[in-house]
């Protein structure tokens, strides 16, 4: 195995060694791997925040996501209970364990918590982020946030923060090597798995017609809270 | 799969009279290309996201063995294996190699076109070992035994009353009265089918549709959700990937897929973008307990460096396909090989060599759309252009083409005659549709007149008519004339 990846690197570096290749035309790389620049970032995102929920709102309902917004913690369990009973959604729902300080009884859903399972019907997570560009919802995993309960269940609703709403993808990375990065381990900020999330599940497969919900979640509802979660 | 691309002439003409196959390609050309353009002009940044996208890569291959290095240095950081091979052989012996560790029955798998590049299935299949396709589109083909016939819309070429077939002749366990109608009885029946497969799968393989040399992650890319619960629920991931899909940052892949996906489906985003690194960590209660990735050569480092190194920035997003004419007459299967269409047509003598797949290259009228598409800039008919070359000079023997082309050469060096022997052809075309003012058959060129009409000339040249009527006169206004 060690032989394949000698011989492949000095194939590669005897058809670099050509006059014409400039090899550090981006900077070098010691410097983009450590400062990761950013290139355009489209101005779509940009916006002061009620500007940029307005945008992250109107984006996700274009990716037939729905979205409501409540102004407290306590509003969680009653909208998520009346966006069931609208939609005639079974009633029983599993959320992330980041979402046990909730106060389940206030109302009459069946509430229990976990990892993802096949008989799952609806599941509640917590988005890290949310980007205003393309409506997009930021999850990743750690032991508060199993990756599995965003994606077998039929019904998918996230919690997103008002605060946590950025205008684009590199917003998110800042945001993230902020919160999980430390000095020394500038390159290990990253968690297992970083899911972006833009509408519900969706196949053009059979007859080039649109399907929502083939193996991931068929409705993802997004309840965006003004009040921050601690 | 069975190379096909040596037959590439008669594959094409099976194609066009293949009347369902026609029906669904010309689905296709009122779909994506229309809703990639809108959402092109939903971005105005989009030509500067493009250049970069293609900068991006440019600096990635001219430093890809320090980025190649850098990346695996992450990957095991986080845990995880990197297995380099050089070719397919050693890639499929070494994933069948991380399945018997892991004592595997069945596999199940996100559509990656390296996975097709190396035959990993039949593979798999020989060795004891179930794969399962879990892409809708790969499903379908999966079921009816063939080879996808799109880089991102595998069965395309595939009407709903097939999928229903296949469904009915597979699925046995279901009612035989069940109504399959409804597109959406469909995708349910789907959905049911493989939910058990993905619970109960040992190994989960997934491409990647970029590597990340900052962090050690790859990126998955799908709308179905279908690589999420391949890599989340198997004990054991398993990446395949080819060395060219290395980016440097995470911000570097941020600017790829603002492209990728308007490029491909028209969407802004797709629907599902991941970001795996390593395996499960200590503290997940979820996610895989091993991470490996494989590592492809497979040709690449013979195409560096070479003057189709510029293939390499190809991020497979397809739009070259669904903008090219002669993808449209003739789909997918037609190419022979994994690749189809203009990125296919350049990078398939590549990979396998120009002797095997010398006609592809011509497959193509060097109408230039796909290179105006193509978000990383790749300069597809120049690269066409120089196969045709390549194989113009490699070729032994005189084909009738050559000797036509001869004929002509001498011919258009002789004005005089020239001009005679056009006038009499023109003046038989003429004569033969002058009714109709079409041909509907002409001799030794039934290829081109069994499936159209061949415009009948008006009964001169333009040389005649412009003896004729404007001798003397060159201003642009009498030959206006002359024409109406
Ligand atoms: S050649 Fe360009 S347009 Fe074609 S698939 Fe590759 S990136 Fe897309």
């Amino acid at each position: 195995m060690n032989d394949s990846r000698d011989e492949i690197l000095a194939k590669i570096r005897t058809s670099r060694s050509g006059p014409y290749v400039v090899r550090n035309e981006l900077g070098t790389i010691e410097d983009r791997l450590k400062n990761h620049p950013r290139n355009v970032v489209p101005a779509r995102g940009d916006g002061l925040p009620e500007e940029q929920i307005t945008k992250f709102k109107a984006e996700a309902e274009l990716v037939n996501a729905t979205v409501t917004r409540v102004s407290s913690n306590i509003d969680i369990p009653k909208e998520i209970a009346k966006y069931l009973a609208d939609n005639n959604l079974p009633s029983r729902i599993k959320h992330a364990p980041s979402l046990e300080h909730l106060d389940w009884s206030t109302t009459l859903m069946e509430v229990c918590h976990g990892i993802g399972e096949a008989t799952d019907e609806v599941c509640v997570t917590t988005a890290y982020a949310g980007v205003a560009e393309t409506g997009t919802i930021v999850t990743y995993s750690d032991q508060q946030n199993p990756t599995t309960l965003n994606f077998l269940p039929p019904v998918h609703i996230a919690v997103l923060n008002a605060v946590d709403i950025t205008g684009s993808y590199e917003d998110v990375w800042t945001k993230l090597r902020a919160d999980l990065g430390s000095k020394d381990q500038s390159v290990n900020f990253i968690p297992r798995t970083v899911n972006m999330i833009t509408g519900p599940s969706r196949t053009g497969d059979i007859q080039q017609t649109l399907l929502l919900g083939i193996h991931g979640p068929q409705r993802l509802h997004i309840v965006i809270v003004d009040e921050k979660t601690p | 799969m069975e190379m096909k691309t040596t037959t590439f002439k008669e594959n094409a003409r099976t194609a066009i009279a293949d009347e369902t196959l026609q029906i669904e390609l010309d689905r296709l050309s009122f779909g994506f290309p229309e809703k990639r353009k809108k959402a092109v002009d939903r971005m105005p940044e989009f030509e500067q996201l493009r250049e970069q996208a293609r900068d991006i890569k440019n600096h990635v291959l001219a430093n890809l063995d320090l980025y190649l290095e850098n990346y695996e240095d992450r990957v095991e950081k986080h845990g995880g294996q990197v297995h380099w091979c050089r070719d397919a052989k050693a890639a499929r012996e070494q994933i069948l190699k991380i399945c018997k560790a892991a004592d595997a029955k069945t596999v199940t798998k996100s559509k990656s076109m390296i996975g097709e590049e190396i035959f990993i299935n039949d593979f798999l299949a020989k060795n004891g070992i179930e794969p399962i396709e879990t892409d809708l589109g790969e499903y379908i083909i999966q079921l009816r035994g063939e080879p996808p016939s799109h880089i991102i819309a595998p069965a395309i070429h595939v009407s709903k009353a097939q999928v229903e077939d296949a469904f009915r002749r597979v699925h046995t366990d279901l009612p035989a009265d069940r109504n399959l109608e409804d597109p959406a009885a469909l995708l349910q029946e789907a959905r049911g089918q493989l939910r058990n497969k993905f619970l109960q799968a040992d190994v989960g393989l997934t491409g990647a549709n970029m590597l990340v040399a900052e962090t050690g992650s790859n990126v998955l890319v799908t709308n179905e959700g279908n690589a999420d619960l391949t890599y989340a629920l198997p004990r054991v991931h398993i990446v395949i990937a080819s060395i060219e899909k290395i980016v440097p940052t995470l911000e570097d892949a941020s600017t790829i897929l603002r492209v990728l996906a308007r490029s491909a489906t028209g969407q802004d985003m797709s629907v599902y973008t991941t970001f795996c690194t390593g395996p499960k960590r200590f503290e997940d209660p979820d996610g895989p307990e091993e991470y490996h990735v494989i590592l492809l050569d497979n040709g690449r480092t013979d195409l560096l460096g070479s003057e189709f190194e510029e293939i390499l920035r190809c991020i497979r997003c397809s739009a070259c396909l669904n903008h090219c004419p002669i993808y449209k007459a003739i789909g997918g299967h037609a190419y022979g090989w994994v690749y189809p269409g203009p990125m296919g047509a350049v990078l398939t003598p590549g990979l396998i060599g120009m002797e095997d797949a010398s006609d592809l290259p011509n497959a193509s009228t060097l109408c230039g759309k796909c290179e105006s598409v193509c978000p990383m800039g790749i300069p597809l008919p120049k690269l066409l252009r120089s196969w045709r070359t390549r194989h113009f000079e490699a070729k032994p023997t005189r084909s009738l083409g050559q000797i036509t082309l001869k004929f002509w050469a001498w011919l258009a060096k002789r004005p005089k005659l020239y001009h005679k022997v056009n006038g009499l052809i023109i003046a038989t075309l003429g004569a033969l549709g002058r009714r109709k003012g079409r041909i509907k058959w002409i001799p030794f060129a039934s290829g081109w007149t069994s499936k159209r009409d061949f415009p009948a000339p008006m009964g001169n040249t333009f040389i005649q008519q412009y003896h004729k009527g404007a001798r003397g006169d060159t201003s642009g206004r009498r030959l206006r004339e002359v024409k109406k």
